[in-house]
């Protein structure tokens, strides 16, 4: 492996799955080693930059680009109608969906002769250096003329609204309702009725690292794309199409990524663009984005508008909740519109509903388009559903903790079946967990008996400060499957090539560590190669919380196959039967006796020799291909708790603590789990408070530089204290559940929880996020004069 | 085009750069060190931070003329040459304060110049060092966890586990 740290104990052999493992990934990255997209040097490469419409929705009457492409050093400006000898559609697919196709409402590759949000790409320019191709693109001259915008959605469905592009009749996407039981006999017969309109804002997943492509000629009209995506073989099977290309003459891979986040879990123009000119022009290209570019052109979501109508008995019991889901969706849906369907299906989340009606529509407006970001509509659910907990706890004078506890799925009715289908159209099935315990144990460990003692003594020093809670579960492990092939080499080392994505996750090293133990190896002698088109024939990558638990089961599986390979190549090659044999430590041992092989002869003799005799009832190579498969989710669940301070007169809150309780089923590495659940709860607290993708009545966007938009630094938060709960999930061989988004899904709803409830004296409503300084303080001053 | 001479990590280095090319630029592109990363190009996110003269500089908003001559220290210069990590580096490793690794570079050397001047910072005093570089990964707790492991120091927090 390169770059161990050889001082290091090795770890012992099959002990390594449950331990805090030191990540393989660091050593190189600590190194400033780490190979990411724009550190790919090819010969030649030429470098790209992107024209992107100023105008939020226009005509474009005329591009005139001769001046820039008569700019010393630039080799090329593109526009659509240059690009089309390579493309077969000016249009991109409908990605992630296996029968490809356009709709109407996909992106184009280059627009060229409308365009519906700042920062639809309209033109490329190829120079010498970005810095050239920048000066180039602010020379293209684009003339346009003005169309009507919808900045916001639920103007946007009106029949009389504009509509964001003129090729649309109605901005309405979609439409549909989800849901089960008979709400309308639950309404009539409820104890109490309450309702409320929330909205969760939109903003970008913001990896620190842009989005980015490389496109590389060779000979025998060869391409090799690299690209910071989530999804190396969906950009393979949309670039074979959208180019025309043989299969054998594309590789796609995935270097080293700076963080996904969902953003990168999309196939956008770029990527088609960049590849079509490098064929075109017979260069090796390279695009990347600036965060310039990440604030107009990168996927962005949230933003919904809900109402909400809950029904309870006298108990506070939960006996329906109706409503309407308003989804923005920007100019274009580069996806099938999964997102609204996740939020509608997840809101009951770890409760008991036994009726609901949710009438979802999904507009367009002329703003970024929208698919997934972290939490992919989860924590727009959890924050309706959460808000709606503390509405009822609020009005019917209960705790907050047993409003919930009271409705809560116990473990006894576990595995619980929701009367809701999975978007694979499979029933959701809650497989385990026991949501009581886990708030409990949260509860106990923030001390949320003893807090109104604590805010009434703060209070009378004039203090503000307020507890609050949220809970959450999480489909993860999303199939139909993920790739895991093991591979034993003749010096005995062991590759592990999957379809997963490597994006910080720590994948590689969780991988790893189920390979290292289903083969009783240390986890060095494995390695990982993820993300290569070339190298892993079938694969869907990283997002939905999948990864470990799908990928994770086809490694565990496959090495478990190679175990049981090598030891009947060893029995026939030693003579002994194979009951007499174990595998340990990177060897085939005969029980009580020193002889032994190890499985490096064994990958040797299995890989066959001309004129050598093989060993009987055994097939060739010392590997295996598993592609475990699954329409099930394993549902992870969590429970957050946060204290917060609150400066009335300023609007500022100050978070003084923050428990979260997680619990992913069984943890391959808990050093890399506990990770995951701290990044996912900050980035929950920036969607609550800082993260405000703003844009004006003209949506002309007003935040596009980290200095206008705010994420979260160090300074502004509390010690996490992060709990881990372990019940195994028993619909894969691994017993994990996916860790990556549980911990953002409940964040905002807990903070605004604990921030309303520090403002309890005002009598103050929060239902939006982010809760801005300015939105608080005006929250507070009309409860003054109300 | 100027001819720009300096010294990085204790070795002279030379290449060609425009009056406008950014110090981030010319290293990574026209140095190869391509450890610096650009998170943000406008002064922000702290990814392309670099020690110039022993101060920290965001190398995304300095000119490589203005560093013509100047002493540079950069992530990759961090290892002993044979490849050991740092006791600031293998603390990043130990207490998981890396995941994509794209912000680490700008963190190490954020710390680097933190902990020349301060040798036992307090927990708030490197939250408050860090707090130009943004980390979307992995939410600060373990980078402050490994500075407080690197210096002996202590977390004042609750530790639950
Ligand atoms: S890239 Fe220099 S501060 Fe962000
Ligand atoms: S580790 Fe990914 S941004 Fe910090």
């Amino acid at each position: 492996m390169t770059g161990h740290d050889s001082q290091k104990p090795a770890v012992p052999a099959a002990l390594s799955v449950g331990r805090a493992v030191p990540r393989l990934e660091d050593p190189k990255l600590l190194r400033g080693q780490g190979q990411y997209l724009d550190d790919i040097a090819l010969p030649g490469l030429l470098e790209c930059a992107f024209l992107r419409s100023s105008a939020a929705h226009a005509k474009i009457d005329d591009l005139d680009v001769e001046e820039a492409r008569a700019m010393p050093g630039v080799h090329a400006v593109l526009i659509l109608a240059d690009l089309m000898p390579k493309l077969t559609s000016g249009r991109m697919p409908l990605g992630a969906s296996p029968t490809g196709g356009q709709s109407n409402s996909t992106p184009f590759v280059l627009s060229n002769s409308e365009v519906a949000y700042v920062g639809e790409p309209i033109a490329m320019v190829v120079a010498d250096t970005r810095y050239l191709a920048e000066d180039a693109a602010a020379r293209v001259k684009v003339a346009y003329t003005p169309l009507p915008v919808v900045t916001d959605a639920r103007a946007g469905m009106s029949a009389d609204a504009p509509t964001v592009r003129t090729e649309l009749e109605s901005n309405v996407l979609n439409s549909f309702n989800v849901g089960f039981g008979d709400v309308e006999s639950a309404f009539a017969n409820a104890a109490h009725v309450f309702s409320d309109d929330l909205w969760q804002h939109r903003g970008c997943g913001h990896s620190m690292e842009g989005r980015g492509v490389v496109a590389e000629v060779r000979p025998g009209d060869e391409l090799c794309v690299w690209s910071s995506t989530q999804m190396p073989h969906d950009l393979y099977y949309m670039l074979q199409s959208m180019l025309g290309l043989d299969q054998d003459r594309l590789r796609v891979i995935t270097p080293d990524v700076g963080g996904g986040f969902g953003p990168k879990y999309c196939l956008y123009p770029e990527e088609v663009a960049v590849p079509a000119a490098a064929r075109l022009l017979g260069r090796n290209l390279k695009w990347v984005e600036d965060r310039r570019e990440t604030f107009i052109s990168s996927i962005q979501e949230r933003d919904q508008y809900w109402t909400v109508e809950v029904a309870v008995d006298a108990n506070a019991r939960l006996l329906g909740i109706r409503g309407r889901l308003v989804h923005d969706q920007g100019a274009y849906a580069p996806k099938p519109v999964n997102l609204p369907y996740n939020s509608a299906t997840a809101m009951s989340g770890p409760y008991m509903l036994p009726s609901y009606s949710m009438d979802v529509v999904i507009v367009h407006t002329n703003k970024v388009p929208v698919s997934s970001v972290r939490g992919a509509g989860y924590p727009q659910a959890a924050f309706a559903m959460e808000r709606t907990m503390d509405l009822i706890a609020f009005k019917l004078g209960l705790d907050r903790a047993e409003v919930r506890r009271r409705n809560l799925i116990p473990p006894e009715k576990m595995p619980y079946t929701k009367k809701l289908k999975a978007r694979s159209g499979a029933a959701m099935v809650y497989d385990s967990g026991d949501y009581l315990a886990s708030q409990a144990e949260a509860l106990e460990a923030a001390g949320w008996k003893d807090f109104p003692d604590r805010q009434a003594r703060a209070l009378a020093e004039g203090r503000y400060i307020g507890i609050g809670i949220a809970n959450a579960v999480k489909g993860t492990g999303r199939g139909p499957f993920e790739s895991g092939i093991v591979r034993v080499g003749q010096d005995g080392k062991v590759s592990v090539y999957t379809g997963a994505t490597a994006m910080g996750q720590g994948i590689e090293t969780a991988l790893a560590q189920i390979c290292a133990d289903g083969l009783s190896l240390p986890v060095d002698d494995v390695r990982v190669i993820a993300g290569d088109t070339a190298r892993t024939p079938l694969g869907l990558g990283g997002f939905a919380s999948r990864q470990l638990v799908t990928a994770g089961s086809s490694v565990h599986l496959a090495a478990k196959s190679v175990a049981a390979k090598a030891l009947a190549a060893a029995s026939v090659i030693l003579d002994v039967p194979q009951a007499d044999l174990e595998l340990k430590d990177g060897h085939v041992r005969v029980l009580a006796s020193n002889r032994a092989i190890s499985l490096a002869e064994i990958a040797r003799t299995l890989r066959g020799a001309p004129g050598y005799a093989f060993p009987a009832g055994t097939e060739p190579g010392l590997e295996s291909a598993m592609h475990w498969r699954s329409d099930s989710l394993a549902y992870a669940n969590a429970c957050h708790v946060a204290e917060v301070e609150v400066t009335p007169e300023l609007g500022q809150v100050e978070i003084k603590r923050y428990v979260a309780l997680n619990d992913s089923g069984r943890m391959i590495n808990p050093m890399i789990v506990k990770g995951q659940v701290e990044g996912g709860i900050v980035h929950g607290i920036g969607n609550a408070l800082y993260e405000l993708m703003g844009y004006d009545d003209s949506a002309q966007p007003v935040t596009t530089s980290f200095q206008e938009y705010l994420l979260v630094t160090a300074t502004e938060l509390p010690f996490l204290e992060t709990i881990l709960r372990e019940t195994p999930s028993p619909i894969n061989p691994i017993g994990a559940k996916g860790v990556g988004e549980a911990g953002t899904i409940p964040a905002a709803a807990a903070i605004v929880s604990a921030v309303e409830h520090a403002l309890a004296p005002f009598k103050v409503r929060i239902s939006q996020t982010p809760i801005t300084p300015e939105a608080l303080f005006r929250l507070v001053e009309s409860s003054k004069t109300n | 085009m100027h001819e720009i001479e300096m010294l990085i990590n204790g070795r002279s280095y030379s290449g060609l750069a425009e009056a406008r090319m950014t110090l981030a630029d010319f290293l990574r592109h026209s140095l190869g060190l391509t450890g610096t990363h650009l998170g943000c190009e406008h002064g922000v996110c702290g990814a392309c931070t670099v020690l110039v003269d022993g101060a920290s500089v965001r190398s995304c908003l300095m000119l490589a003329v203005q560093a013509k001559g100047a002493i540079v220290e950069t992530v990759e210069g961090l290892a002993a040459t044979d490849g050991k990590l740092s006791p600031l580096q293998q603390a990043f490793q130990d207490t998981h304060g890396l995941q994509c690794g794209y912000c680490t570079p700008g963190m190490l050397m954020t710390i680097v110049e933190l902990l020349r001047e301060n040798a036992q910072p307090s927990e708030a005093q490197i939250r408050d060092a860090i707090s130009g570089n943004i980390c979307r990964c992995t939410g600060y707790q373990s980078i402050v966890e490994a500075v407080l492991l690197a210096t002996g120091g202590k977390s004042a927090g609750r530790m639950s586990e």
